[in-house]
């Protein structure tokens, strides 16, 4: 019997390839609503001065810049490794629906958002980078390494001695068994470490986004080329630098170095007053919960929020997020068979690799950052960027995937775009739905951390709302945020089981990379 | 003493029953040989034995068919698996983390008695498959008790190495129940012999009053 042309979901309305257009449709539909003009005057002018930084990069700070690596690896380093601890440590009771509960919410706010809460309380400290890269990625840690003791074999486990104790039969019998793949998944987080690390500079942490943001504000794009062309050495060269067994070392170094790092003294009554004062909504302080006036007035505050600030800052996030991911998916169709070597040949497949290297590696804010330099504040920069930067991520994966399959073709195979076409496009459209589906969620979140920048997403209500230091509103904007991204995690994963995108095994041993 | 009787029982693996009208009895101090062409049920026989005996609260050591050991551990790691229930949290760490001398004594002498001492710390995923088994085995003695439950468990061991692993294992556990594939150990070792074939038991008797013919029907295609 000759294969379904739709797929498994047969003759059922909407097909996969149904979805797919429908996404884009979408995307297309937000643009009337969407603030996509470009304000500053001369964006070519920008354009040009910002490329030609690159041919003349000017390293005469390199002693700051250096300083800003060393800061980025340190602050890098702890994070996820206090990050990885925790969620080692959630992991095996990660079934448990609050555990569940918490590690998502812990995920689903940005690693900016947390440093501009920890910001307001220690400072722009060690303790504040640590915790804005060890809280989020806790909650990915916790879901990742528990989907990973779940896959691994149960044998052992089960003929150990009745009444062995649940810590002993973990540390023998479970966690070895799931080492291996915690071990690679755990470098790659470390990668993901560096780079969150590096755009922390952006809200004033003195890693490389600090570096990239002053010289940009003088416009001195000889420096700014400079920042950019050691960052993208220092992620390209990780791994041979950041050796597993050097890792130690470095983190015992990193330790040292943030705890000597400056910064105000750290106050418990800081954290006290943060607590139960700063966060908690203004009419509610310090007055009577039992008085109906109380909460007249707290109903007047929430609806107020709401409606100027929430609401609006929402809209503005699904307009950006949709219309990004319509742009993630034609980058990624159009991207991967830049790096399949059958559809491109081996030498412009090498600058394919370049090129999605360089999107995908360089931050999702840090693009938006640069974008909006030349193109001015509005919606339009920050799609271009996260669509670039997305697209780049599912680029790579389904080129590799198309590399794979290269093998397996039959003998007589056509070449060039009929190959794309009828061999490739068809069998990795599953895993490409499955893709966008997975990342839909995360460029919810970066939708709504770019607002940070300008954009009047989410991030520019929390932000505005810190700078004037009133922290309840902030909080209560993050949780509208944290809501969006668990409501648009359960479309997606609707979707996902609707179509039966579980990637294939080719897809899944590289999955934990989507995330 | 009866040490487990079954009586007409129906042993399923999930919903496909394997074993059918199962009439069994084991005594205490017995050894028993089940034979039967792979898939005859065998394994699913084993494993209802060992749950049924650990539920009666009987201290049972196994040997399943797949090993069950975990792969980046070392054989002594696996080996000491075999009691993690008898020593607090505490002490299971501190000995994961740095093998205790007096575990690491008791073990060396276990491992002696079957040739596998030099590969002690070795982990297991480097071992052949041999020495996997012979680590599994290891597990089981080192457990200790009063019945050992082998689901073949000396398939991948030579036969020289095979009669001094049964000796040891027939030397430390009163009650021995082995599911084997080699005919002529089987006649020598244990003293009473269940055949399996179509979904039930068509074969109980002492080793010493068994045809040949009789097992080859067994295996007859």
């Amino acid at each position: 019997m000759p294969p379904d042309p739709k797929g498994p979901t047969g003759g059922q309305w909407p097909g996969r390839r149904e979805i797919g257009i429908g996404v884009v449709l979408v995307g297309l539909a937000m643009l009337p609503f969407a603030d996509l003009e470009v304000s500053t005057r001369d964006p070519w002018l920008h354009v040009s001065r910002f490329l030609a930084g690159f041919l003349s990069p000017d390293f005469n700070s390199i002693k700051s810049i250096a300083w800003a690596v060393v800061y980025t690896v340190a602050f890098g380093l702890v994070g996820v490794f206090i990050g990885a601890l925790a969620g080692l440590l959630l992991a095996p009771v990660h079934h448990l629906r609050s555990v569940r509960i918490l590690a998502s919410t812990l995920r689903a706010v940005h690693e900016l958002f947390w440093a501009l809460l920890f910001l307001q309380v220690f400072g722009p400290s060690a303790i504040t980078g640590a915790l804005a890269i060890a809280l989020p990625y806790s909650g990915i840690f916790a879901k990742v390494y528990s989907e990973m003791l779940e896959e691994a074999d149960r044998r052992p486990d089960e003929v150990l001695p009745p009444g062995s104790g649940a810590v002993s039969r973990f540390i023998y019998a479970r966690l070895p068994m799931a080492l291996s793949p915690f071990r690679i998944y755990t470098r790659y987080r470390v990668e993901c470490g560096l780079r969150s690390s590096a755009v922390l500079g952006f809200v004033g942490l003195p890693t490389l986004g600090f570096e990239l943001d002053a010289f940009f504000k003088v416009g001195r794009y000889e420096s700014v080329a400079a920042v950019l062309l050691i960052y993208y050495l220092m992620i390209a060269t990780n791994r041979q630098w950041l050796r597993p067994s050097l890792i130690p070392v470095f983190l015992v170094a990193a330790l040292g170095l943030l705890i000597t790092l400056g910064g105000p003294p750290f106050r418990m009554e800081n954290l006290v007053r943060f607590l139960t004062e700063d966060i908690v909504p203004a009419p509610l302080r310090d007055a009577s919960l039992l008085a109906s006036s109380t909460w007249v007035q707290f109903s007047g505050w929430l609806e107020a929020l709401l409606s100027t600030q929430a609401l609006p800052g929402l809209w503005n996030t699904i307009l950006v997020t949709q219309m990004a991911l319509a742009v993630t998916m034609v980058v990624a169709l159009l991207g991967f068979p830049l790096i399949v070597a059958r559809l491109v040949g081996k030498f412009p497949s090498a600058g394919g690799h370049l090129l999605l290297v360089v999107g995908r590696s360089t931050p999702e804010y840090m693009l938006v950052y640069i974008f909006l330099q030349m193109l001015g504040p509005s919606m339009l920069p920050a799609v271009i960027a996260l669509g670039l930067h997305n697209g780049a991520i599912i680029a790579h994966l389904l080129g590799r995937q198309a590399d794979a399959l290269t093998p397996t073709l039959r003998p007589d195979a056509p070449g060039g775009f009929n190959l794309y076409v009828y061999e490739f496009v068809p069998r990795l459209y599953g895993n490409f739905l499955a893709y966008i589906f997975y990342r839909w969620e995360i460029i919810l979140r970066e939708s709504a951390i770019v607002g940070i920048l300008g954009v009047h997403t989410l991030g520019f209500y929390i932000d505005g709302a810190i700078t004037e230091i009133r922290l309840d509103r902030a909080v209560l904007l993050i949780a509208v945020t944290v809501l969006a991204t668990f409501a648009v995690d359960a479309i997606a994963r609707g979707l996902r089981r609707r179509f039966q995108l579980s990637m294939n095994d080719l897809a899944s041993r590289e999955g934990s990379a989507i995330y | 003493m009866t040490l487990l009787s079954l009586a007409g029982e129906t042993i399923g693996w999930k919903e496909h029953d394997v074993l059918v009208g199962v009439d069994l009895s084991i005594q205490e101090g017995e050894t028993i040989a089940f034979l039967g062409r792979s898939g005859s049920g065998k394994s699913t026989l084993i494993t209802h034995l060992y749950r049924r005996l650990i539920a009666a609260g009987r201290a049972v050591a196994l040997v399943p068919q797949d090993h069950a050991l975990v792969p980046p551990l070392s054989v002594f790691h696996n080996v000491y698996m075999g009691r993690l229930d008898r020593q607090s949290t505490f002490y299971n760490f501190a000995n994961l983390v740095r093998p205790m001398r007096r575990e690491v004594a008791a073990i060396r002498l276990i491992l002696a008695e079957i040739a596998m001492e030099p590969e002690m710390f070795r982990p297991v995923e480097r071992l052949s498959g041999g020495q996997k088994q012979r680590t599994a085995i290891a597990r089981a003695l080192f457990r200790g008790g009063d019945i050992l439950l082998g689901d073949e468990p000396i398939s991948a061991i030579d036969e020289k190495q095979s009669a001094v692993v049964l000796d040891t294992i027939r030397s430390r556990f009163s009650t021995v129940l082995l599911a084997l594939h080699d005919v002529d150990l089987a006649r020598d070792y244990c003293s009473r012999i269940i055949g399996l074939r179509g979904n039930r038991i068509v074969i109980d008797k002492p080793s010493g009053n068994i045809e040949r013919g009789e097992i080859e029907a067994l295996y007859a295609a």
